[in-house]
């Protein structure tokens, strides 16, 4: 028996281990061995009374006993109840009677019985709470001893019912619980029969149907949520792919790969509004091609439009398809379901913005709660030590490369602690940086430059008709800013040789410079765009190029046109009707070809033609890069090594590593193209999808094929905020022209499903007018009366003010709270 | 999906569902990996819970294991008897508390007890010497091992004993961003 006893005390000491909470081990301890010793003894006594329920110990049962010892620990305040109980319920199981003639064996020792057990049972389950509960069963359990032959009373299926409570939760957490397998499975066992036996028997009396009801639709929900988690863990895709990858090259390199597969999934839901509710119903419902002329290719491209190289531009049938603007039309509803086009495109482009801020957001909050504590430099030391292994790595080389990035971090560490700061360095030290800044600086403004003349000239062989021109020079802007995007990062990785940094310093800086140069190189791209918009006008206002940035000036050139536009078309008309101009005509319309209307401009389209070309060009860009930079590289570095005067593979060439940093960042700048242009181009995140889907397949194939771990392999864990915070930044600044261009900017008057209103964002008043009660308009009108909009926002200010106060105090108290540690330390 | 496996019966994958983080097809996915290590010990038929152990060596080759420096200490702590052999629920065990559903608390228990080399309950400098040593292959001198011990002992011992209990090392390790 003391044997039994030192088993089951170890087995609660071990639990209270595990829980890791010294209040949990101090109280168990003595009050166990107390406590199992004085519940034999009730055992003992009931169990005379009850050997006429054929209850007889037996020597043989010891065994089992033994053999469960660890978790008879649990059980045994369990079955306390049970001689009493199971005579009146009448649920004889075996397993159950067997439970109970292990416990019964334990000893003759004198006890208090149930109160002390179940208050033992329970502080060591559930550690801090319920003592008040204690308390109260131990009233209650004082009255029970006395009646075993009554029927059961309310308050002990009360405590039945929380005993099955109990092990429940014990079962949901089983896996949190660090016991041995064996352990586990045994307690599983033990708790999942109780949990059956009584679960029946507690629907006695009134309500048992429902209850045992409510019992099996409870097994049948948590199976079903089980074999739902098991779906979704199959359903994620690239699984396999990643987990490779993490082996091979270490969790930073994955990091970028699971950013791939996040960003596929955006795209996915971007795409699946657009295509669903703005691309699809024009499709099924709108008018067919060729019966509007806004519809129809101009007589004028028809000879080309089918040609592979103009569709490769996105002209010509392309142009003039779902895919863009300028098919749309602004009738109010199409089709016979009345579905509401211009408004669905209104909402479709707000909505996608929203949706996209909204994630970003929500996935950074969550990755700060992750990060915990963060700024931490508190135990240095001890972090490098237990920490800087990555577990996940499975290949030799990558061990090799992460040792020694491990060993020179010590040594890093160790220098830092003992070198006094020499002062002839500093000096040195901040002259090299400065001179860094100012090459980077000299080096963003070169680019900046390069683009805007690139633009000009642009714009100067579209006025001298881009016919004359070749490949070169039609494609020139796109080259130019994709090798720029090439070059430009190796440059500053150079430069930042010079700064001597720490290298996730460094890594930040990098990331910085070029961030701000793919920011320099976007935004000039738009202004210079900007000025195309304007270059239309020039064709019929004679205007200077150099006052043309944003401005009612643009809006005031584009009325001009169209109103030129339009007394071009009306006098073309007024041509069809051989000279007379009628006011009030009642003549039938004569039929005209809609492909020999005169167009009036559709800068929309335009636009959005732009952002395709972009995408599509960067697209091959990234691809011919890794093809030629990464693949010919390798093979060539593998197979000349043999006929080269120096090794090819530890010097020059050497195969490439996986640039993380660039990586991530072309990711993040294309995205924002994305969110830039998908309201002109309605097929952008279609064609992003794609994109991302053979850019995963094609990345993964040529990291595990040609490129090799890198030196310093370091960790994942804090960049990825970093990351989302610059998505975030992109994301604010892509919807910035969208924005501008729905309030301010009139939409073309002949494409597009607002053209014919003074501004986009009128679809949503005449939605109001026409689709909803009268009274909701009003509603909204006052609602969007500036007097209350006003405050709001006051109100959003001032509670945002209050919460970043707030969580600074709380950061303040915690502070001050390590320092009491600290002092505490040192007191003792 | 039907149960078209015959290695264990449908209660043993749920027990084992209920008692480890993973899923019924990595479950499978882990006992074949388990087999593989040594088919022609490890039996396909699971239901009567048959007794095998498959010993260090052969866990320890395993690629996933084979470069980590702590695959000894890695084994000692998950198998029975303390020996580095590892019957299939270990096996289990283990890669449930290594996998990336594991909450901090329950895998900051078991690093604990795999960087307490000689097992009395607390990470002593001489344990933290061995860490060192295995983390940097033997290249630090032994004057810098010394430092690095020292200031560990220093930052993280908060009950002043000169050795790392489980409840220092928790109050420590909790907090690092690293610790995945």
């Amino acid at each position: 028996d003391g044997g039994d006893d030192n088993e089951e005390g170890s087995a609660v000491e071990n639990e209270e281990n595990a829980k890791g909470t010294d209040k949990g081990k101090k109280r168990a301890i003595p009050r166990t061995r107390r406590a199992h010793a004085r519940g034999r003894d009730r055992h003992g006594d009931e169990d005379d009374e009850d050997d006429e329920g054929g209850m007889r110990r037996a020597g043989p049962r010891r065994h089992r006993s033994r053999r469960r010892g660890r978790a008879a620990g649990n059980e045994a305040s369990d079955s306390d109840m049970e001689p009493s109980k199971a005579r009146k319920n009448q649920a004889n199981k075996e397993s159950k009677e067997d439970d109970e003639e292990d416990e019964d064996e334990k000893g003759d020792k004198s006890g208090k019985g149930k109160n002390e057990k179940k208050g033992d049972k329970k502080s060591d389950k559930k550690g801090k709470k319920e003592k008040a509960k204690k308390k109260k069963d131990k009233k209650k359990s004082g009255s029970d001893s006395e009646s075993e032959e009554e029927p059961i009373t309310e308050e002990e299926l009360a405590k039945l019912k929380e005993e099955v409570e109990e092990k429940k939760k014990l079962i949901a957490t089983l896996r949190n619980k660090p016991w041995k397998m064996k352990k586990k499975l045994s307690v599983l066992k033990e708790a999942q029969l109780f949990v059956d036996k009584f679960e029946g028997a507690l629907g006695k009396g009134k309500g048992k149907q429902f209850y045992a009801y409510k019992v099996m639709m409870t097994k049948k929900w948590m199976k079903f949520q089980r074999d739902f988690e098991n779906f979704k863990t199959a359903c994620i895709p690239w699984e396999m792919k990643i987990k490779e990858i993490e082996s091979h090259f270490g969790s930073s390199v994955a990091s970028y790969f699971i950013f791939l597969r996040w960003m596929y999934g955006i795209n996915m839901i971007l795409f699946g509004l657009t295509c669903g509710l703005v691309m699809v119903p024009e499709y099924l419902m709108g008018k067919p091609y060729g019966s509007l002329p806004r519809k129809t290719v101009p007589r004028a491209e028809e000879a080309t439009a089918m040609n592979f190289a103009t569709l490769w531009d996105f002209s010509g049938f392309a142009q003039y398809s779902v895919l863009f603007y300028g098919y749309y039309n602004n009738q109010r509803t199409i089709g016979w379901l009345k579905f509401r086009m211009p408004l669905s495109y209104f909402l479709v482009g707000v909505g996608s913005i929203g949706y996209s801020f909204m994630i970003v957001t929500r996935t950074m909050a969550k990755n700060a709660n992750d990060d915990g504590g963060g700024d931490d430099t508190s135990f240095n030391f001890s972090w490098k030590m237990f920490t800087s292994w990555d577990y996940l790595i499975g290949n030799p080389e990558t061990a090799d490369n992460k040792f020694a990035s491990i060993t020179t971090s010590f040594k890093e560490a160790i220098v830092e602690e003992q070198e006094s700061r020499k002062e002839e360095n500093i000096h040195l030290t901040r002259f090299l940086r400065v001179l860094a800044n100012f090459l980077a600086l000299c080096t963003l403004a070169g680019s900046g430059y390069l683009i805007f003349f690139v633009v000009r000239r642009s714009q100067q062989f579209a006025l001298e008709g881009l016919e004359n021109y070749g490949w070169w020079e039609r494609n020139e802007v796109n080259t130019v800013m994709s090798l720029l995007g090439m070059f430009c990062p190796t440059l500053f990785d150079v430069i930042s040789s010079l700064e001597n940094y720490h290298p996730r310093i460094a890594l930040r800086w990098q990331l910085g410079r070029i961030f701000a140069l793919f920011l320099g190189n976007l935004y000039t791209f738009i202004i210079a765009l900007m000025d195309e918009i304007n270059l239309k006008a020039r064709y019929f206002l004679p205007l200077t190029m150099f006052d043309r940035l944003l401005g009612n000036i643009e809006a005031l050139q584009s009325l001009e046109e169209e109103k030129i536009v339009k007394y071009n078309m009306t006098i073309w008309e007024a041509s069809l009707y051989n000279g007379t101009i009628p006011e009030n005509s009642t003549a039938p319309p004569i039929q005209v070809d809609p492909a020999d209307v005169p167009r009036g401009p559709c800068w929309e389209t335009m636009v959005g033609q732009e952002f395709v070309r972009l995408t599509v060009s960067d697209m091959m860009t990234t691809y011919i890069t890794i093809l030629i930079g990464d693949f010919l590289r390798a093979v060539f570095v593998r197979f000349f090594n043999y006929c080269w005067c120096w090794d090819l593979e530890y010097g020059f060439p050497s195969y490439s590593e996986f640039d993380i940093s660039g990586n991530v960042l072309g990711l993040i700048f294309n995205q924002g193209m994305i969110w830039m242009g998908s309201f002109y181009a309605p097929c952008l995140p279609a064609i992003n999808v794609f994109r991302l889907h053979t850019s995963m397949y094609l990345q993964c194939w040529a990291v595990m094929c040609c490129n090799v771990p890198q030196e310093r392999v370091f960790k994942a864990s804090r960049s990825n905020n970093f990351y989302m915070a610059m998505l975030l930044f992109i994301l604010f600044l892509s919807t910035l022209p969208a924005v501008y261009t729905i309030v301010s900017i009139p939409p073309s008057f002949d494409c597009g499903p607002f053209s014919g209103k003074t501004r986009m964002y009128e679809v949503i008043s005449e939605t109001l007018e026409h689709d909803f009660p009268s009274w909701f308009g009003k509603v909204f009108g006052y609602a969007s009366n500036p007097g209350l909009i006003l405050p709001f926002i006051l109100l959003m200010v001032l509670s945002l003010y209050y919460l970043n106060a707030t969580s600074k105090s709380y950061k303040e108290a915690n502070l001050e709270l390590k320092k009491k540690l600290q002092s505490v330390r040192i007191e003792n | 999906m039907g149960n078209k496996q015959t290695i264990f019966t449908q209660e043993q994958l749920d027990a084992y569902q209920d008692c480890t983080f993973f899923t019924r097809k990595e479950i499978l996915r882990l006992f074949h990996r388990y087999r593989d290590l040594a088919p022609q010990l490890v039996p396909l038929d699971y239901s009567d819970k048959p007794a095998v152990t498959l010993p260090y060596e052969l866990i320890g080759s395993m690629p996933e294991l084979k470069d980590n420096p702590f695959r000894q200490q890695i084994a000692e702590v998950f198998s029975e008897h303390g020996d580095g052999n590892m019957t299939l629920d270990d096996f289990l065990d283990m890669f449930s508390v290594l996998s990336e559903m594991a909450p901090r608390d329950l895998k900051a228990y078991y690093a604990f007890k795999i960087y307490d080399f000689n097992n009395d309950d607390y990470i002593c400098k001489s344990d933290l010497e061995k860490t060192v040593n295995k983390l940097t292959r033997n290249e630090l001198t032994p004057e810098e091992v010394s430092l690095v011990c020292e200031k560990v002992i220093y930052e993280a011992d908060v009950d002043n004993d000169g050795k790392l209990s489980l409840a220092d090392f928790q109050h420590m390790i909790v907090r690092a961003p690293d610790f995945l």
